[in-house]
This record gives structure tokens, C-alpha cells and sequence, in this order.
């Protein structure tokens, strides 16, 4: 009988042992000068090529912000967070920074699955959120800024420039997700539009690494050209193989993804020069602002920093329009802040003029055509201030303040 | 009819592309029943070798066919040393030591090479075959299947490692009482076992690019590979994967890669479901 | 054996889970208290394959199929009939039909040992490929979009039972989880020293032995494999609550690995250890990303490798027998108890 009670109060012991372990017992004490910036992205696993350059963007324009003497003559303070590319750490995490450290805004997300783990968190906590990265469109929620380029602001131009570069016939490949497939469908909408056609479209999942049997897919088709909206390390092979396989000279490829993850910089020159890329940054735009933007970076990070994403440049770009609407509201106040958001706040950075489409929470921004050589970007073609044509066909956030849902284009 | 060799020599390629993952996981576990679940990160690692080798300025083929599978190698002599040996005989408690030191090694990569893909490109250029362009490189990974095998088989049957080997995996206390030492005949088997991981690592370095996560995607391949072929190395590995490969690469012209995946997959089930001890389980039993 | 049932783990449960729903959601905060939900409801998983595993001795390599379907089979039965009782119904019995059917498939099969894992493991990634792969519009169950690797946002919470519109606040749903762990917990214990939970734990020690006593072996192995699916279910319904999303990671290779590291570390042959794995990996999992220094799988890797070779038994069997001043374990007897567990396995080698 003894020996039953020791096992009840073990039982007893580890229950609260477990319980006293739970992270809570102390909220963690800040300066209350600083100003919390919570931030958020991969920093491990498959995607951190994608995070590691926006997370050093966050801390580069608060830095920038810092030395030029703050905010609210307040200092601002990151608060970083590492989800190691797991939804359910993103959510853990997401509720952390909004609950325990109350940052005045958060940054980040880098998948559209991660944003939309974020965005109700965020919304249920009041806590602005800034989400930076290129995506499908169609996210319509009054407390949600999103600064990267979506598919008809990138492709609306791009498509038809390619095709007359090339040639009407295109085969796609794509990432098999929602990005990939929304982004197949404008290529195919703007091709037909134009009077070229699309012979096929294959979808990839993201840990696809073996692309024989689609190389020699593509040959058998014989397109003018290949649009390629594959994402993540292990696409990288497929530019590999298709180089290996003596296509590269053959059929050319045009993209809107690559370069976000580097590919550019883990290929080598061959496998990857001639690559058509449309989108918002290169590190080569030749504006006045890039090359401050650029030589401090380089400053900072040292000169052999692998690359710049354009991921970065809209990271650096929603702080600083984030920054901007805090001092215009003169508080830190949500509603104000918002407010001053919504009056159209625009930024001169590093990839030209971003303002914030106050409709539709989206930016309107530069789009430009770059070609790789020798891991380095010319820009062929400029189109300015394209507006977010896809979401601002769905979402009205001034007719419909409380809409809170992303939006499916229809295409 | 150009297209239809094209198919074929993919689905070669897909055959030995498998044979050259799955086989040392075989020795592995067709020799000692022990299951490597670290198997992936050591073929990962020998892509590492490779590719850190090469950019050192090594010679592209003494990096993968020297280099990787004598770096994996030692890493398996080292692995054997501190942790299978002392788990020999406890099938479960292996798989989840070595699951730990697939985690341990992805961390270990990850810290010092970072977590973006890198990669070579492929050695040889392309071939034509009519009009259709085929990268050569795919023969070499078929040379380098077919000469694994021959000299596995060669070193099973005639050598005289081989015969101590095949017999203290079938009665250990049998071959110590003749004067073999079984810990070391398993530690060699390791060893062979690792090495031709980094072998494999090596040679589809260029084709796949290395992450330090990339193990996971031909672990699970390699399992249920070697639990479909069964207990005999050689026979095994060579009919599983050749099944496997061939609905793989079929189903992925048909239609597309996850189908051919997933045909992989379902294949693997109805495999084990009919033979539940593995197609030599059933078949060619006794052979290596 | 005494003969006698041994209630003191179920009062101990019934006290910690009581006090739990009383005192916690006083004293901690609103963060505080969704980390103690999650911890909650994964302990409720690990509960499962502590049962299936830990006593029936079926090692499933794929057991996130079962977590997986039951988030899956919540979202798309909440978002599709507004109210949530029916989905959260669903998600325990869907789970418990796939189990069924896979169950037959392999105990009738006498697949067993490192092939069963290896049938798993194949399950559980095709359901991974498959559902990674349905972005596309086509793919929608009633109003429901799979979304493919993105998953399915913005699940709805769960009401009380006919009140659509009366869903659960945060405490709320910390309570529930709490009183889901104590129940399923209490009734596992239950279940393993009844009659069935004796005949489930000589089939795992010697199946021959019972098969000649008369006890079909199989058919033994299925119920168990059903309700350890059930309950994966029911913790997969949980955690789609908790984070309002589901995606197909849940049926990820690492998502069922997680579940037998948090068994290896807490202890096979227990209820409480694995849930006292599972919080202790969680939390360590959750520190390492505040910190940040260290690269996570380096440490969590590093602990399971040290515990397989250092306490092979798992922490709380370890524990136990050191609180018992290393006498021998009483076999029969602790297998019935909470905590002293047979030792499954025998003490580490040279």
C-alpha cells in the first residue's frame, strides 16, 4: 500500500513539475523607453534563404531609425522570433510577441500558410502586422499591410514583353501550392489575352528534387519559352537538370520567383545567365536611394553578403512606411497609426517610390525586367507605379472596413 | 520512338539513382538488422564532402568517388563506436538512437555549412538522342550502380571478409568460438555500409543540390526500399528498387510527380501487404 | 497481482486536472494559458500512442495519420455545418474508421515488428503528398478548400453543444483541454487493467503464448489500434481549435517522429511519461526558439540519443525505480501501476 501512495504523489510531483516548467511565470521586463518591433521568420529549416536576409533587413532599418534618433524619441527594439518553419511554432510564437511582449507591430511570415496563421492572431490582439513577401494576392484585412508585389502587378506587363521577346508558346512550372497555381493562372490568363498559349502546366511540391522525367516532358512539347514560378531549395535542381540535359542554350526561361531564394547565387553562371526575372528589387536599380541603401547595407553586413532579396528590400520598406505613419500620428496608438497608414503613406526606398493603396492594404510600386549574367542583374525594362490590380478588384477595406478574409480571384 | 528511349533510360537512371540510396542501408540491415534512420544525413553529409571538396579544388571525381564515401565512412566508424554498439540487438531502440543522430547531424551541417542549398554542377555534359537532349551524367550514376553491386557481390562471395562476415551475421557466438571477433566484423559492415551512403551522396550531389535537411526525402525511400527487398543485400535491393523505380518514373510521365510519388508509396504497401517479410522474404531466399 | 485496482494515479488525476482548471486560469495570463492548451492537447496524443505502443506493443511510425485526419475532418465538418458538434464527433470517428480499415489491413496481415513500421511511415506520407497537393480550386469538400500545403485557415472554434454562437473563449478552451487529458487519461488507466487492457498486455509480452490460451491476437490489436486512433483524432480536432489552421504538416514524417521522442524520453510502458515528454519537449522546443543561439535539432537530437543510451527506459520509469531505492520492479503489479512500468527493455549493454 506504501508504495501506491509514493506513486500518487509522484504523479502529483511531476504534474506540477510539468506545470512549473510551462514558460509564463515571468513576463519578460523591458525598458519601457524601447518601442517592441516584433519580427518574425524562418531563421531554420527550408526556407531560411528566404528569412535570414529579411530578418537582417528588420534590424538594419531599426538601426537606421536609431541612430537617426528614433521614434517618439524612443528607441526601437527587435523582438526576434524564430519559427524554424513550423506553423505550429508561428502560432505559438505569433501569440507570444502579441500577448507577453505587446510589440507595437509585427513583421513577418514568409509562406502565405504562415500569414494566414499570423493574420488572425494578430487581428484577435489588435497588434498591426506587416506581411513583406511577394504573394497570390487578395488579403483584405484593415489591420494587414502587405508590401510585396502580387501576381497582376508583376506579370500584367511582364508577360507580354517576354512573349515578344520569345515567342507565344510557354510551358509553366510551378511550386504546387496556392502561390504557385495562382501565379500559373495569371501567366496563362495574360498569355492568352496577348494570343500565345500555354501547352502545359505542371506543379512541383516544394521537396521535389527529381525533375528528369518533366526536362524531358518540356523538350517533347518544344515551347518558346519556360515561365518558372518553382520556390525553395530543392527546386534549385530543377534549373540544374535542365542545364545538365544541354537545354539551356535551347529554351530559354523567364520567372517570378527566382533570385527570391537566391538560386542565382548557389548556381553557377552557366546554369543560370540569360534568366528573365520580373519583379519589384535588384540590388542594381540605379536610383540614388538603392545605392545609399546598398553601400550601408554592405557597410553593415560586410561586403561579401551573399544577396540582397527583393523579400529585404520590401522587409526594409514596411518598416520605414511603418515608422513614417507612427511619426505622422505622433502615437503608437493602432488607430492612429492606422489611420496614417491609410492616408496613402508612401516611402522613397531602395526600389523607388511604395505607397500604400489605402483600398486594399497592398502597395503600388515599381516593376521592373531584369536579366542574370554572371550572378549580377541588368534591368531590361522599367514599368512605374503599377498598382495591386488583382486584390483591388475583390477588396474594398474603405467601402468595407470590417472584411477580414483573403479573397480567391477569380482569373 | 526517340521519346520512348528517353523514358527508358529514365527509368534506368531511376533505378539506379534508388539502388545507389537504398543499398547501404541494406548492407546495414541485411547484414546486422540494424536500420540506420541517420542513413539520409549520411548521404547527405557525403554530398557535403563532395561539393566542400570540390570547391576546395579537388578533383570533381576523386571528390565523389574518393572523398565522400571515406569521409561517411569514418563518420560510420565513429557512429558505430560511440553509439550502435551498444544498442546491437534492440531493433527499436536503434531506429530511435540513430533518428536522434539524423537530427543531431542535420543541426551539426546546418551550424557550419548554414541551411541554403548548395550544390555542383553536373561533370558531363549532354547528350542527343535525336532530337531530345539527355544529361550524360545519368549514365555515369548507372556505371556507378551497376560496379557497387558487382563489386558488393564479389566481395560477399569470394573474399575472405565476406565469409566471416555472412557467417557471424548468421551465428555470431558460433564465429567468436572460431575466433572471429563479432564486434569487429560489425563495425567493418558499418563502415561499408556508411561509405557507400557517401558514395551515393556524392554522386547525386549534382543532380539534387544538398541541404542539410535533404536526408529526410531519400530516408524514406531507402526504408521502405530495403524492408521491400527484404532480408537478402543484394537480390533485395536490386528487385525493390527495381520495382519501385520503374511505377515511380511511369506514373510521373503519365501524369505528375506527386502521383508518381504516391505510386511509389502505394506500391511499397502492396509489396509488404502480399510478402510481409519482403519480396526475398519470399523468393531467392538463402542468396546475398 | 492483488486483485485490486489501483486508484490512486486516477485520484491524482482527477486532483491535478482540478486544480489545474481552478487555480491556472486565475494566476496566468492570456499567453500563459494558451502554451498550457497546447502542452494539454498534445499530451492527449501522446496519450494515444502511449496506449497502442507503450501497452499494445504496436510501434506505428505514421501516428500523426490519425492527429492529421482529425484536424482535417474538424475543419471541413465545422466550416461546413456552421455548428460544431457533428465535426468534433467526426474527427473522432473518422480517425477510428481510417484505424479500422488499416488495422485489418495489417493485423490480418500478420504484418508486424519493423514492417508494420514501414507500412505506416508509407501511410502517413502518402496522406502527406496527397493533401500537399490540392491547392488547386478543384479540390474542395462541400465549401471547403483544402488549400494544399497551405493547409486551411481560419477554422472555426468550437460551441457548446446547440449554441452556434456561444464558442469558446481562450480559458475555455483550456479548461476543456485539461478535462480531456484527465478524462482520457482516467480512462486508459481504466481500460488497461480490465479484463481487455490485461489480454492487450499479454499479447504485447508473448502473443504466442496467448494466441494458444484462446485470445485472438489480432482482433485484440485492432480494437487497440481503433481507439489509440480515436483519440489521436479527438487531440488532431483540439489542435485545430487551438491554432485556427490545419495544414499537412500535421501528417509530416517529423510530426509522428515528435510523438515517439516525447514516449522515448518520458518512458514506453507509461501513461504519465510520455505526457511528461511531450511537455518537456514542447517547452524545450518553444525555449530554443525565443533564444535562438542554438541550433534546435543539434539539442533535440543530442537528447534523444542520450536518453536511448543513457535511461533506455525513459525518464519516469528511471525515476521511479531510483524513488524506489532500486528495488527490483514487481513485475505484475507495476505493470497495472501509474508509474513503475515493466521495463520493456533490458539495461543498456558493455
Amino acid at each position: 500500500m506504501s508504495m501506491k501512495r509514493r506513486d500518487f504523489l509522484k504523479t502529483a510531483l511531476a504534474s506540477s513539475a510539468a506545470i512549473a516548467l510551462s514558460p509564463g511565470l515571468v513576463g519578460n521586463a523591458q525598458a519601457a523607453t524601447d518601442i517592441l518591433v516584433g519580427s518574425i521568420h524562418d531563421l531554420s529549416g527550408g526556407l531560411d534563404a528566404y528569412g535570414k536576409p529579411m530578418q537582417d533587413a528588420m534590424v538594419f532599418a531599426a538601426e537606421e531609425i536609431n541612430a537617426a534618433g528614433g521614434l517618439l524619441g524612443r528607441q526601437i527594439k527587435i523582438v526576434t522570433k524564430d519559427p524554424q518553419s513550423s506553423m505550429q511554432q508561428y502560432a505559438q510564437l505569433a501569440q507570444e510577441l502579441a500577448l507577453r511582449d505587446k510589440v507595437a507591430v509585427l513583421h513577418g511570415g514568409i509562406t502565405s500558410a504562415s500569414r494566414e496563421v499570423i493574420r488572425p492572431i494578430m487581428r484577435k490582439t489588435n497588434t498591426l502586422y506587416f506581411y513583406n513577401t511577394q504573394y497570390e494576392g487578395g488579403v483584405c484585412d484593415r489591420n494587414t499591410f502587405c508590401t510585396g508585389q502580387t501576381p497582376a502587378q508583376n506579370l500584367a506587363t511582364a508577360v507580354p514583353d517576354i512573349m515578344r521577346r520569345w515567342g507565344k508558346k510557354i510551358y509553366i512550372v510551378a511550386a504546387d501550392y496556392n502561390y504557385g497555381q495562382i501565379v500559373s493562372q495569371w501567366v496563362k490568363k495574360y498569355a492568352l489575352e496577348n494570343g500565345g498559349n500555354v501547352l502545359s502546366i505542371d506543379y512541383f511540391p516544394l521537396d521535389v528534387t527529381e525533375f528528369g522525367p518533366t526536362v524531358q516532358k518540356i523538350q517533347a512539347a518544344s515551347p518558346d519559352f519556360v515561365f518558372s514560378a518553382l520556390v525553395g531549395g530543392a527546386h534549385v535542381s530543377f534549373y540544374r537538370q535542365w542545364a545538365a540535359a544541354g537545354l539551356k542554350g535551347k529554351i530559354p526561361m523567364a520567372s517570378s520567383t527566382f533570385s527570391h531564394g537566391q538560386e542565382h547565387i548557389v548556381l553557377n553562371a552557366p546554369e543560370s545567365d540569360g534568366i528573365l526575372v520580373s519583379g519589384n528589387y535588384f540590388p542594381s536599380i540605379d536610383n540614388p536611394a538603392n545605392k545609399a541603401f546598398t553601400a550601408a547595407w554592405a557597410k553593415r553586413f560586410g561586403a561579401d553578403y551573399p544577396y540582397i532579396t527583393e523579400l529585404a528590400a520590401a522587409t526594409y520598406q514596411g518598416m520605414h512606411l511603418w515608422a513614417k505613419s507612427v511619426s505622422k500620428a505622433g502615437t503608437l496608438d493602432r488607430a492612429k497609426v492606422l489611420e496614417a497608414l491609410e492616408s496613402g503613406m508612401s516611402f522613397d526606398g531602395p526600389t523607388g517610390r511604395v505607397s500604400i493603396d489605402p483600398a486594399t492594404h497592398h502597395c503600388t510600386m515599381d516593376i521592373r525586367l531584369g536579366e542574370v549574367k554572371e550572378k549580377k542583374w541588368s534591368i531590361r525594362e522599367t514599368w512605374p507605379q503599377r498598382a495591386p490590380l488583382d486584390t483591388s478588384s475583390v477588396c474594398d477595406l474603405i467601402k468595407n472596413p470590417g472584411e477580414n478574409q483573403q479573397f480567391v480571384i477569380k482569373i | 520512338m526517340d521519346y520512348l528511349i528517353a523514358i527508358g533510360l529514365e527509368v534506368v537512371s531511376g533505378i539506379a539513382s534508388l539502388v545507389l540510396i537504398s543499398i547501404g542501408l541494406a548492407v546495414v540491415f541485411g547484414m546486422m538488422k540494424v536500420i540506420n534512420l541517420a542513413h539520409g544525413e549520411f548521404l547527405m553529409m557525403g554530398g557535403y564532402a563532395t561539393i566542400a571538396a570540390s570547391k576546395a579544388g579537388i578533383n570533381i571525381w576523386i571528390a565523389i568517388l574518393v572523398i565522400a564515401p571515406l569521409v561517411v565512412g569514418l563518420v560510420g566508424l565513429v557512429v558505430e563506436r560511440l553509439v550502435i554498439r551498444h544498442l546491437y540487438g534492440r531493433v527499436i531502440d536503434t531506429m530511435l538512437a540513430t533518428w536522434g543522430l539524423s537530427l543531431l547531424f542535420i543541426g551539426l551541417v546546418t551550424t557550419v555549412f548554414g541551411n541554403t542549398t548548395s550544390g555542383i554542377s553536373s561533370p558531363l555534359g549532354a547528350v542527343n538522342i535525336g532530337p531530345i537532349g539527355f544529361s550524360a551524367y545519368k549514365f555515369f550514376i548507372v556505371a556507378v550502380a551497376v560496379a557497387v553491386i558487382v563489386t558488393l557481390y564479389l566481395l560477399f562471395k569470394l573474399s575472405r571478409f565476406g565469409l566471416i562476415a555472412r557467417a557471424t551475421m548468421q551465428n555470431a557466438d558460433m564465429s567468436a568460438a572460431l575466433g572471429v571477433d563479432p564486434a569487429r566484423v560489425y563495425a567493418a559492415t558499418f563502415a561499408i555500409g556508411s561509405a557507400l551512403a557517401g558514395l551515393a551522396g556524392g554522386v547525386l550531389a549534382p543532380v539534387t543540390g544538398v541541404v542539410p535537411s535533404i536526408g529526410a526525402a531519400f530516408v524514406a525511400k531507402a526504408f521502405i526500399t530495403v524492408i521491400g527487398g527484404g532480408s537478402a543485400v543484394l537480390v533485395g535491393t536490386l528487385s525493390a528498387s527495381g520495382i519501385f523505380a520503374t511505377v515511380n518514373q511511369l506514373a510521373s510521365f503519365a501524369t505528375t510527380p506527386v502521383i508518381g510519388e504516391v505510386a511509389l508509396l502505394g506500391a511499397a504497401i502492396i509489396l509488404l501487404r502480399l510478402f510481409p517479410r519482403g519480396i526475398t522474404g519470399r523468393f531467392f531466399k538463402g542468396r546475398i | 497481482m492483488n486483485g485490486s485496482r489501483n486508484y490512486w494515479p486516477i485520484a491524482a488525476a482527477v486532483i491535478a486536472a482540478l486544480s489545474a482548471i481552478i487555480v491556472l486560469p486565475v494566476i496566468y495570463d492570456e499567453y500563459a494559458l494558451l502554451q498550457l492548451t497546447i502542452y494539454a492537447i498534445l499530451s492527449v496524443l501522446a496519450l494515444s500512442l502511449a496506449f497502442i505502443w507503450g501497452y499494445g506493443g504496436i510501434l506505428s511510425f505514421g501516428h500523426a495519420v490519425f492527429f492529421g485526419l482529425g484536424a482535417y475532418t474538424y475543419a471541413i465538418g465545422a466550416m461546413n455545418f456552421g455548428e460544431t458538434t457533428i465535426a468534433l464527433l467526426l474527427s473522432m470517428v473518422i480517425p477510428a474508421l481510417f484505424a479500422a480499415a488499416l488495422g485489418y489491413f495489417l493485423f490480418y496481415g500478420r504484418i508486424s515488428d519493423v514492417y508494420l513500421g514501414a507500412i505506416t511511415l508509407t501511410v502517413t506520407l502518402i496522406f502527406f503528398d496527397l493533401a500537399s497537393s490540392t491547392s488547386g480550386p478543384q479540390y474542395r469538400i462541400g465549401q471547403v478548400a483544402l488549400g494544399g500545403f497551405n493547409g486551411i485557415p481560419s477554422i472555426p472554434q468550437l460551441n457548446v453543444p446547440g449554441f452556434p454562437d456561444w464558442t469558446l473563449s481562450t480559458t475555455e478552451l483550456f479548461i476543456l483541454s485539461v478535462a480531456i487529458l484527465a478524462l482520457v487519461y482516467i480512462s486508459l488507466r481504466l481500460l488497461i487493467s480490465s479484463d481487455f487492457g490485461r489480454v492487450v498486455i499479454a499479447i504485447k509480452e508473448n502473443e504466442v503464448r496467448a494466441e494458444l490460451l484462446g485470445y485472438d491476437a489480432r482482433k485484440y490489436k485492432l480494437v487497440t489500434f481503433v481507439i489509440g486512433g480515436a483519440i489521436a483524432g479527438l487531440a488532431g480536432c483540439l489542435f485545430a481549435n487551438w491554432g485556427g489552421f490545419t495544414s499537412p504538416a500535421v501528417f509530416a514524417l517529423g510530426q509522428s517522429v515528435q510523438i515517439i521522442i516525447w514516449m522515448v524520453v518520458g518512458g514506453v510502458g507509461t501513461l504519465a511519461g510520455p505526457v511528461i515528454g511531450c511537455v518537456l519537449m514542447q517547452w524545450l522546443t518553444s525555449s530554443l526558439a525565443s533564444f535562438g543561439t542554438v541550433n534546435n535539432n543539434l539539442v533535440l537530437g543530442g537528447i534523444l540519443v542520450i536518453v536511448v543510451l543513457l535511461l533506455p527506459q525513459g525518464l519516469v520509469p528511471t525515476i521511479a525505480r531510483l524513488a524506489r531505492g532500486r528495488r527490483p520492479v514487481q513485475r505484475l503489479d507495476a505493470t497495472a501501476g501509474a508509474l513503475g512500468a515493466t521495463p520493456a527493455k533490458s539495461e543498456v549493454g558493455a
